[in-house]
């Protein structure tokens, strides 16, 4: 226990100031986690106290990755992107592990080596480059798309080679390294091993098509979180298992996995509770990787590492631009989609490790090269930066066309979808409008699906499943939930993270609408009030009063009351109570007193302003019968 | 000839001509009355059925008062939308031709004030040329103007005249005795002038 608690204390503490660091210099985590690693590993022998069983750990964080990337693939935007993926992805990544594997034979490597070597080249790291065109807007732009492609294909290149490691690395070395995987399968003949695969691949894919819809919702009525974490984990877990037992990688049948329930209700929900274990675990995998590192190595080969990490960014940039050329991704995107993948990637560490396990490399040459993938990592910021210094001087030459590298435009998130929220939902897609929908309940949300409308099932009020949502470049906030302080920390959340948005939110009363403003909501609508002032309509017109005499005194009161609502917010402090605040009492009594008269009976200022536009200049004797009206000026 | 009444007053509570003489007109049997701004307080007009209703009908009647040398809004309004293209006018519109429109108005100004040498210096025909000229464009017979100046004076005999009238005048549309020719050499008519171009 006392071990379990050192241990923990320091990953934690080193993940937390290291990655701290890393990103505030704008490094990114993973550089944070291997110098972290680096600097641990030595002191606390990590690497060689219970690394075994540690890595078996951290390796979830690769499964739950693969997850998480299969999760986010959306078959339509894949289909969409299919020429870039097949062709631009796949051009890719053969040229890099051609050249890369030449160059390695030149330098007087074996052709597995050289073949490996190409394989670890020839990956981008998805979490760098990701993060990095999120966070500068950059995603759903040409050169973002283009990059998005290029490094969902590298995820799914990942697979078969992590296949062919083993093959290469040829049946009798390495026997050692074998994990036990496929205990279940060494006693079977080849055709039964076969189909026990194929039947373990199904079982996945049914299971999350078939079990999943089900299972999630029934947790989800049960409305613990925890639970549904759990399940969550289960899923990833359970892939896992099933996939070491017949000697598959775990990684692609989570990969499976994340597909299958890529289309599900329940996707946000699911990214939102396996990215911290992820993150925690791909984490620990990076300081596994980083405690390997002996810094005697990096002394005695810096120039070695220097030369091949200039040699490796150069090679796949050459690659990289002609590529984009042709396929057109020319201009300002064509700088970035080239240089944004020039690094090498994160699986690359898994390859080489596997590659080191099998005994195809040697301790030391793993390590230079873990070294010469995380310095082109770590460069990567500087990548991106000179990216943007290519594009301002393309631009100072005026050599492109504008606008070929913006941003999209932007989403409309509608925050429940009960009695409220559905009818709003069903107008604005009358309308041409598909707002991404919010609902915590399972079924509403089943239900919206049908239409079409991209709907998740979720507690809106979480800031990160509105993140999810895209809150980040929404246009418009509709916040049609019916939990009054909920709404008001969503408004105010969302002012915070995107202050250009525009938010129309749902008021339990008046008081609640002054707190909604004070949280910065743009328009604000009293849930009750319209359906109040039409059945008062009716009430007036069953009486026997004319329709449109209903309509004008309909109109005059909802002016009246929004126009004291207004005064009233100038003298409201949201922070005391209504009750205690003698000017908000002062003003509440002073609001809408030409209703209050007409409500008291006195009825002469509301029926003038009712009738007002159609008084006769000249108004005759009592006795006769008038009409008509300003028909001349006077 | 089937007759339709199109009756717009925005502040019936403050009428009392209009309202009376429209009380009369419903109550009048085969002729069709509608209130407008009953049927559409919110100006959303059902475009469909007020055609329907044009084609069901013979005689178009427009009773209004006269606000600003012209129709209440809603009325204005129903112009707009009812008269389509390809229905009301255009080469293909003729649903309307060969019907008549009268225009039944109470005006506040007195007759004089409707004189060359009045405040308004112009005969009230002239102000309604908009109707007139809408009605000759849908291929229509605009018949003179049923008209009751000084509305806001008039004493009550004469208000009792004229809403007695009104009636008259339809129903006389309805059956036929309306002498048609002896109207047209009129350039308006009012409740004084009804026994000599009705039958009996």
């Amino acid at each position: 226990m006392e071990g379990l608690a050192f241990y923990a204390l320091c990953y934690l503490a080193a993940a937390v100031l290291a990655v701290i660091v890393s990103q505030r210099v704008g490094l990114g985590s993973v550089v944070g986690y291997i110098a972290a690693g680096v600097v641990i590993g030595p002191v606390f022998q990590i690497s060689i106290a219970g690394s075994g069983y540690l890595e078996q750990f951290s390796e979830f964080g690769i499964v739950m990755m693969l997850f998480l990337i299969g999760l986010e693939i959306d078959p339509q935007m894949v289909w969409r992107l299919r020429g870039k993926l097949l062709g631009l992805g796949g051009l890719q990544v053969l040229a890099t592990v051609g050249a890369v594997a030449a160059a390695g034979l030149a330098l007087g490597f074996n052709w597995q080596q050289g073949l490996l070597f190409g394989f670890v080249a020839s990956l981008s790291s998805t979490a760098i480059v990701l993060q990095t065109l999120e966070e500068k807007g950059l995603l759903k732009s040409d050169g973002g798309q283009a990059s998005f492609a290029v490094l969902l294909f590298q995820d799914l290149a990942v697979i078969p080679m992590l296949a062919c490691i083993p093959l290469i690395a040829g049946s009798g070395q390495g026997a050692s390294s074998g994990h036990g995987d496929a205990a279940l399968l060494e006693n079977l003949p080849g055709w039964a091993s076969a189909i026990l695969t194929l039947a373990a691949v199904g079982v996945v894919v049914a299971a999350a098509h078939f079990l999943s819809r089900p299972v999630f919702r029934t947790i989800a009525l049960l409305g613990l979180r925890e639970v549904f974490t759990a399940a969550a984990l289960l899923v990833v877990v359970g892939i896992t298992v099933l996939m070491s037992a017949v000697g598959l990688s775990p990684a692609l049948g989570a990969f499976l996995g994340g597909v299958v329930l890529a289309n599900s209700e329940f996707k946000h929900e699911l990214q939102n509770d396996i990215e911290p274990f992820k993150g925690l675990l791909l984490g620990l995998f990076f300081m596994t990787i980083g405690a390997k590192i002996d810094p005697e190595i990096l002394l005695a080969n810096w120039l070695t590492v220097a030369a091949a990490t200039f040699g490796l960014i150069a090679i796949k940039a050459l690659i990289l631009l002609p590529l984009a050329w042709f396929f057109r991704i020319r201009g300002p995107a064509g700088w970035l989609f080239t240089l944004g993948l020039a690094q090498a990637g994160e699986f690359g560490f898994v390859l080489l490790t596997i590659g080191g396990d099998r005994g195809l490399l040697s301790p030391p040459t793993v390590s230079v090269s873990v070294l010469i993938i995380t310095f082109s990592m770590v460069l990567t910021p500087l990548l991106f930066a000179l990216s943007n210094r290519i594009v301002v001087m393309l631009e100072r030459r005026g050599r492109h066309q504008r606008d070929a590298d913006q941003p999209d435009a932007g989403t409309i998130i509608l925050a429940g979808v009960g009695r409220f929220g559905q009818i709003v939902n069903r107008m604005l897609l009358a309308n041409g409008y598909k707002p991404v929908v919010l609902d915590y309940r399972a079924d509403v949300v089943d239900n919206v699906r049908k239409f079409g409308v991209k709907s998740f099932f979720g507690d809106a009020g979480r800031p990160d499943l509105l993140e999810s949502a895209g809150l980040a470049h929404a246009a418009l906030l509709i916040v049609a939930i019916d939990d009054p302080d909920r709404a008001t920390e969503i408004v105010s959340y969302a002012r915070r993270s995107n202050p250009g948005i525009q938010i129309i939110v749902r008021a339990y009363d008046r008081l609640h609408h002054y707190k909604l403003l004070d949280a910065g909501a743009d328009r604000i609508v009293r849930e009750m009030f319209d359906g109040s002032v039409q059945a008062a309509g009716m009430a007036l017109e069953a009486l026997g009063m004319h329709p449109y005499e209903v309509e004008k005194r309909k109109i005059v009161f909802v002016e009246q009351d929004t126009a004291g609502l207004a005064r009233m917010a100038t003298l409201v402090d949201v922070d005391t109570p209504a009750a205690s605040n003698p000017e908000f009492v002062a003003g509440f009594n002073d609001i809408g007193k030409v209703i209050e008269n007409a409500m008291m009976g006195y009825r002469s200022g509301y029926d003038e302003m009712v009738a007002r536009g159609w008084n006769a200049s000249d108004v005759g004797s009592i006795h006769v019968p008038r009409s008509g009206g300003p028909d001349r000026p006077s | 000839m089937r007759v339709l009444v199109l009756f717009a007053h925005p502040a019936q509570r403050k009428s009392s001509v209009n309202v009376a003489m429209a009380s009369g007109a419903r109550q009048l049997g085969g002729v069709t009355f509608v209130d407008l701004y009953a049927e559409y307080p919110r100006f959303s007009i059902d475009v469909d059925r007020e055609q329907r209703r044009l084609m069901q009908h013979d005689v178009i009647v427009f009773q209004f008062p006269l606000f600003w040398y012209s129709t209440p809004a809603l009325l204005k309004q129903w112009q707009d939308l009812v008269l389509e293209y390809g229905f009301a006018y255009g080469p293909k519109g003729k649903t309307l031709s060969e019907k008549y429109a009268i225009a039944c108005i109470t005006t506040g100004g007195s007759k004089s004030d409707y004189s060359e040498e009045g405040g308004n210096r112009r005969e009230i025909r002239n102000f309604l040329y908009p109707l007139e000229q809408t009605a000759g464009l849908c291929g229509m017979e605009y018949l003179p103007p049923f008209v009751l100046h000084s509305a806001n004076h008039i004493d009550d005999t004469g208000a009792q005249l004229h809403i007695r009238a009104y009636p008259q005048l339809l129903a006389a549309l309805r059956d036929d005795r309306f002498d048609l020719a002896a109207l047209r050499q009129r350039p308006t008519f009012d409740s004084f002038d009804l026994t000599d171009l009705v039958r009996n």
